[in-house]
């Protein structure tokens, strides 16, 4: 891409991944949560390849550790949700206690099933698009 | 206000739906269907849901690069001349038996912008709206509700993206496994 796509995607690429990490971390305070959150994240990483190039791309974030965050985070998921038949009395009980409404420690597990669901999410949609555009790489005859 | 405001939106997304489908041009059919997508999430909005109107426009805007990036690449603008008639025909009148069906389904259905299921045993609406804060520390009632009430729902929607990433996966990898490969099944059979 031309030099006016790398500079602007430097400087902003940084504040949508800090946004992308705020609407999923703050999931249960304000609109948003996991899923777009991951999303947004993806979508960092996605700028990043687009501008780039997908060599630079996977020094940060190669196709393996996307699949080892993958199943890692949806392992986590479900960790959470023995946790909660272990702690509580059923599957994914909300075990810890509420906490002060509007801030960031309420919402007992919540908060830690959304931060495992954006992991989850950003790893698999940017797998996703790297899936497909590197088929489209290799069938496309040579242009990179 | 708003009413109007929507029927608006649901005007322009017929407009942009239909000139996805009948332009000759991929590319702008992918522009029309994303102009689809942002009206969804405008609507949503108006409608007071801003989670899904973030959930939309962040999946139309990742939708818009995928189709982009895929259509710009191919440009493969071939589109067949004419319709079946006869497939035409039936499409249509299945449509119309479906409508004629679902008429009766309207009357059923509560008013627009009124609090549904109220009529149910526990009244499962309104007690989420009112109890999710006290019960969960939630202060987002929609989160609280996908990640404390129902998150069988939620895992179920985890487990879909995890299966979408194998398919993905396992239909686009580089290389094939040739027969008598020991990784392929012809392989394993004949080793055993």
């Amino acid at each position: 891409m031309s030099p006016i796509v790398q500079t602007v995607t430097r400087w902003i690429n940084s504040f949508i991944f800090i946004f992308g990490l705020y609407v999923m971390l703050y999931g249960h305070v304000t609109p948003g949560g996991g899923f777009p959150g991951g999303v947004i994240i993806a979508c960092s990483f996605i700028l990043i390849t687009l501008a780039a190039g997908k060599e630079f791309t996977f020094r940060l974030f190669s196709l393996k550790q996307a699949s080892v965050v993958d199943s890692l985070s949806i392992l986590l998921f479900l960790i959470i949700g023995f946790l909660g038949m272990v702690f509580g009395n059923y599957f994914f009980a909300n075990f810890l206690p509420p906490g002060e409404a509007f801030r960031l420690q309420s919402g007992g597990t919540i908060v830690f099933s959304n931060v495992v669901i954006g992991f989850k999410v950003s790893a698999a949609i940017f797998a996703m698009f790297l899936y497909l555009s590197l088929f489209r790489l290799e069938e496309g005859a040579g242009e990179e | 206000m708003t009413p109007y405001i929507i029927i608006i939106l649901l005007i322009f997304m017929i407009i942009a739906a239909l000139v996805a489908l009948e332009t000759r041009d991929t590319l702008a059919a992918v522009v029309a269907l994303a102009a689809v997508g942002i009206g969804t999430s405008i609507a949503f909005l108006f409608l007071g849901a801003p989670d899904l109107a973030i959930t939309q426009v962040v999946v139309e805007v990742l939708v818009l690069l995928i189709l982009i990036r895929a259509t710009i690449s191919r440009d493969v603008t071939t589109i067949q001349e004419g319709k079946p008639q006869f497939g035409m025909t039936i499409a249509v009148s299945s449509l119309l038996i479906l409508f004629l069906f679902s008429l009766h389904m309207v009357e059923v259905l509560p008013v627009f912008g009124l609090r549904a299921h109220t009529g149910l045993a526990g009244n499962p609406s309104l007690h989420y709206l009112g109890e999710a804060l006290a019960e969960t520390g939630a202060a987002n009632v929609v989160t609280a509700i996908l990640l404390d009430y129902r998150v069988f729902d939620t895992i179920g929607e985890v487990t879909v993206l995890f299966v979408a990433l194998i398919g993905v996966w396992t239909v686009l990898r580089k290389k094939g496994r040739l027969r008598g490969d020991s990784d392929s099944v012809e392989g394993m059979v004949k080793k055993s």
